[in-house]
């Protein structure tokens, strides 16, 4: 790998038309208050700067660069002409606390995506201002906390979660000051109905889902879920992780959700930037709508404006500093333009026509679905179980031999209900031949774990490293450079 | 089909391997009648040249502002460099660095990120990012209350005159989890944080003091004496800081004694267009000894099996999707981006490059001070030391002011009516390194026309208008 940004430092060296002049003004800050260090930053000029990051940007596997079926992420392809769009100077150098006279190019978009959302979802109301999934998870559980607060019922003290579910659903309602209960998973991959209906009760604030679940496999039995968790006086909320999934063929609020969260990283096709930034706008059934997190946008007389707590006293608050990440809310309206009512419905369709395509490939050549009597939706799961145990090689080596084949790995060891398991999501944008190639790939790294199985287990062979090793890592903490 | 590749043919031989008859059968397990029939609210579909002339005319009635607003959010100057490298492909559309050998160009990155953040804040550790200084501010909170084991009061002192929407956001967050957030009032005189307000407020133990700086006002805080009060009271010091800044002020960890234990903030100022609010990224560094508590992804170094160089996200023992329940934060999609921004930007401005942008943002708000004074009726509320913005009086609604300055273009701060009523008719002015002496000329020439023709109409306009001033 490159050296350290550090290592190229030189004392005195700097990008000088970058520093700004000094003036005659006066500094009236106290000694005692100014420091009297300096940080550690390099002392670099401009050409290293450029230089040293553009090659680290090349050691990195990306969508633009390579196919990348991470599953329950939706890498599909992040269009250049709205993140171009989105770095107009209007929108890049507007203040957020600008007066809405001065931002109605802004709010414009940001109430029309509001809209688009409330009609995809089948959802009353929405506000765009949660920053990521976790984040809109958080906001839902935080509602229906309020909803059943606002009701006096003070005894709701659990939420129930599928053990499929993804990490961030118990470690949400636990931040929400919730007890979580989970429901096991029937031999289909469906809620295992008759624990449902054990676990619900007067304790019950609701359920969290996913639909299509991280098995890849419609919850067919949605409908008989919702009418138990409602009888019980619960709330639904669903994750919106594989919104993709059913985009413009089955909405959420028919489904009977009351509250959900929609990642505009993942659906709505924004840039994950590497980890982030996102975007998980929430949407909700009337019930909740006087609970939204605040501000969202209104309209009135064709002005746009800000709507708080004056508008919503019930709020369950403000989750950002200003109103979330607007610049992704501009990104996932321009996708939305751009995809329009018929490319939206599309985008379920090819989406699931791909996964189930790679699938049939797959499970041709010998590999073993999870639910192989189940239709896939945009993702499938194999199983390297029994490779695991005739071959001795693991669901990690075959992901890290992919890498060698130029493909990302898929999503490995998630759900953790399934054993050597590798979650694959081609998403609606990946060409026939991509998808075959990959499936290539995969069928050739079997017949090389039979082979010369030495090359599987220390994959990769062809990036900057080789495998890399986790444990020192974690027990020697080394976070921070320090100079030799 | 917008981003779908598939040709005719393509469909046929896909549905043929699958076997089935049309891609409509791929959905047979939905019930029937739970499918969408159609969706009539939304658009249909736009070129990328149609929708280019949609966006250039909405960004155009958003532009060519002249920008005195800071409040959380400043404008600075980003070198061309910054973006250029963030916008390439290979950073903008990588995931989560899950696949270390894979993804090298971003944990490296990374690392140097922690290493520069948390030497800028002089603290041992730094994470990867939050949300936003405000998310970051009541995950410090959460920290500090797992951390503190010997005062388990669960109470939180945190100033009047932090961030207002931070202190709402904080409330949101933590107010799930029975913690007590106390408000500690600001002097009147001052505009600071005063310990004989502080010692009347500890008839119960304390978890954690909260100490901004610069604070909300702009002024600077005697962070030394606040620090040592809380660790004199076993309370944990949280500081919440304008990174920036922190080239030229007294950093975190070298706050009073034995320095503050906890600095988070909004990293926007570091490279990070202004952009309608978001996306920013917030910071939270810590000490090493409190790390096992710091929530969010962790970058750290260590080899290839050839015993090479190499970076992996590690602590993952915390995080939610290995813990779940017990985890230390649900945060799962963090700001990865805004941080290679920063990162670039740090790498480019140095030391001293980051210093000379701090001290000319404050030299530019002596002169907006030092202008703004000669406008007769103009108070300046707080005559203490302060970073770069300041708290005017105006002799006239600062509603009416601020729609009347807007009509020319010119932003004038951010009224602080609505969220310190008791400041009367006051705002909160910001200059940094881009104002130059003409553009603070001609904000103090508007102003002092504003004012005079405000006294002429002043009821009427406020009357009719519905505009509201704040976010």
């Amino acid at each position: 790998m490159s050296e350290l940004i550090f290592e190229l430092s030189h004392k005195g060296r700097c990008a000088t038309s970058q520093i700004p002049r000094r003036s005659a003004a006066k500094i009236t800050i106290p000694a005692h208050l100014l420091r009297q260090d300096e940080p550690r930053l390099p002392e670099v000029s401009e050409l290293q700067v450029v230089r040293h990051f553009t090659k680290l940007s090349r050691a990195n596997f990306s969508i633009d660069t390579q196919f990348y079926p991470l599953g329950s992420c939706t890498m599909k392809y992040n269009p250049r002409g709205v993140h171009h769009l989105a770095m107009l100077d209007g929108f890049l150098n507007h203040h957020p606390l600008s007066l809405p006279v001065n931002s109605q190019g802004y709010l414009a978009c940001a109430y029309e995506l509001q809209e688009i959302l409330k009609a995809m979802t089948g959802m009353q109301g929405v506000s765009l201002t949660p920053m990521a999934g976790a984040q809109g998870e958080f906001a839902g559980v935080a509602m229906i906390r309020a909803y059943h607060r606002a009701r006096n019922d003070a005894a709701r003290t659990e939420i129930l979660v599928p053990d499929a579910a993804h990490g961030t659903n118990p470690a949400t309602a636990a931040q929400c000051g919730y007890t979580v209960r989970e429901i096991p998973t029937d031999k289909d991959g469906n809620v295992d109905i008759e624990s449902l209906r054990a676990a619900v009760g007067p304790q019950t604030a609701g359920i969290m889902l996913t639909n299509p679940s991280t098995l890849g496999v419609f919850e067919q039995k949605i409908e008989e879920i919702a009418t138990i968790v409602h009888t019980a006086g619960g709330l639904l909320y669903y994750d919106g992780a594989n919104l993709n999934a059913i985009l413009g063929k089955v909405r959420p609020g028919d489904m009977g959700f009351d509250v959900m969260h929609i990642n505009l990283h993942k659906t709505f096709a924004t840039p994950h930037g590497g980890g982030g930034p996102g975007g998980g706008p929430v949407a909700v059934s009337e019930r909740l709508v006087p609970f939204m997190p605040m501000p969202i946008v209104g309209k009135k007389d064709g002005f746009y404006d800000w709507l708080t707590e004056k508008e919503y006293p019930q709020t369950i608050g403000r989750l950002s500093a200003f109103m979330g990440n607007a610049g992704i809310i501009l990104r996932a309206y321009m996708y939305a333009r751009l995809l329009g009512k018929e490319g939206m419905e599309r985008v379920a369709e090819f989406a699931t026509l791909n996964a189930n395509y790679l699938l049939a490939r797959l499970k041709a050549a010998g590999f073993t679905p999870a639910y192989a009597n189940r239709r896939a939706s945009h993702e499938f799961i194999i199983t390297l179980k029994t490779e695991a145990k005739e071959l001795h090689i693991t669901a990690l080596d075959v992901a890290k031999r992919l890498l060698d084949y130029d493909f990302h790995s898929p999503t490995m060891y998630f759900p953790l209900l399934v054993p050597e398991c590798l979650l694959i999501e081609p998403t609606e944008t990946e060409t026939k031949e991509v998808l075959d190639a990959f499936a290539d790939a995969l069928i050739q790294i079997l017949h090389e774990a039979k082979t010369q199985p030495e090359l599987v287990r220390t994959a990769p062979h062809t990036l900057p490293v080789k495998r890399l090793d986790e444990v020192k890592a974690a027990r020697e903490l080394d976070l921070v450079y320090r100079e030799k | 089909m917008p981003f779908i590749p598939h040709s005719v043919n393509d469909i046929k031989q896909m549905l043929a391997t699958i076997d089935v008859a049309n891609i409509e059968q791929l959905f047979d397990e939905i019930p029937v009648h739970l499918r969408v029939k159609n969706l009539p609210a939304i658009p249909e579909s736009l070129t990328e040249m149609e929708l280019g002339r949609l966006m250039r005319a909405r960004a155009h009635l958003d532009s060519e502002l002249l920008c005195f607003i800071g409040a959380g959010a400043y404008e600075h100057h980003i070198p061309a460099a910054v973006w250029s490298i963030t916008s390439r492909g290979e950073f903008m559309t990588a995931y989560t660095p899950y696949q270390a050998e894979a993804s090298q160009g971003t944990l490296q990155l990374l690392y140097e990120y922690q290493t520069m953040m948390a030497s800028l804040m002089a603290l041992d550790i730094s994470n990867a990012s939050m949300y936003d200084g405000a998310t970051a501010l009541a995950e410090a909170i959460l920290m500090a209350v797992r951390l503190n084991r010997k005062n388990k009061s669960n109470r939180i002192l945190l100033p009047r005159a932090v961030h207002p929407f931070y202190q709402d956001v904080v409330r949101t967050i933590v107010s799930q989890q029975g913690i007590e957030i106390i408000e500690v009032p600001y002097d009147k005189t001052t505009g600071c944080v005063s310990l004989e307000t502080l010692d009347e407020m500890t008839k119960e133990d304390i978890t954690a003091l909260v100490i901004p700086q610069p604070n909300f006002f702009g002024v600077l805080e005697e962070v030394d004496a606040l620090t040592d009060w809380a660790h004199s009271k076993h309370a944990l010091a949280i500081a919440v800081v304008n990174p920036l800044a922190m080239a030229l002020l007294k950093a975190p960890g070298q706050w009073g004694k034995s320095g503050a234990d906890i600095a988070c903030g909004e990293g926007q100022p570091l490279g990070v267009p202004l952009a309608s609010g978001g996306p920013y990224y917030g910071f939270l560094c810590c000490k090493k000894e409190l790390v096992r508590q710091l929530p969010g992804r962790v970058v750290g170094r260590t080899v290839d099996s050839e015993g090479k160089q190499g970076f992996v996200l590690t602590m993952q023992a915390r995080e939610q999707h290995i813990r779940r329940a017990k985890a230390t934060s649900n945060i799962c999609t963090n700001q990865g981006l805004l941080v290679t921004a920063s990162t670039i930007y740090m790498s480019l401005m140095g030391p001293k490059g980051l210093r000379q942008v701090a001290l000319v943002s404050h030299q530019n708000a002596q002169l907006l001070q030092e202008k703004l004074a000669t406008i007769s009726g103009i108070e300046f509320v707080f005559q203490m030391p302060n970073f770069h913005e300041w708290v005017i009086r105006l002799p006239k609604s600062v509603d009416v002011v601020l729609r009347e300055l807007a009509k020319l273009k010119v932003q004038a701060g951010f009224s602080l009516r609505q969220v310190y009523p008791e400041l009367g008719e006051c705002l909160l002015v910001c200059a940094t390194e881009t104002k130059t002496a003409e553009d603070i000329e001609k904000f103090v020439t508007l102003l002092t026309s504003v004012l005079s023709l405000a006294s002429h109409s002043n009821d009427k306009t406020e009357k009719k208008s519905n505009v509201r001033t704040y976010l």
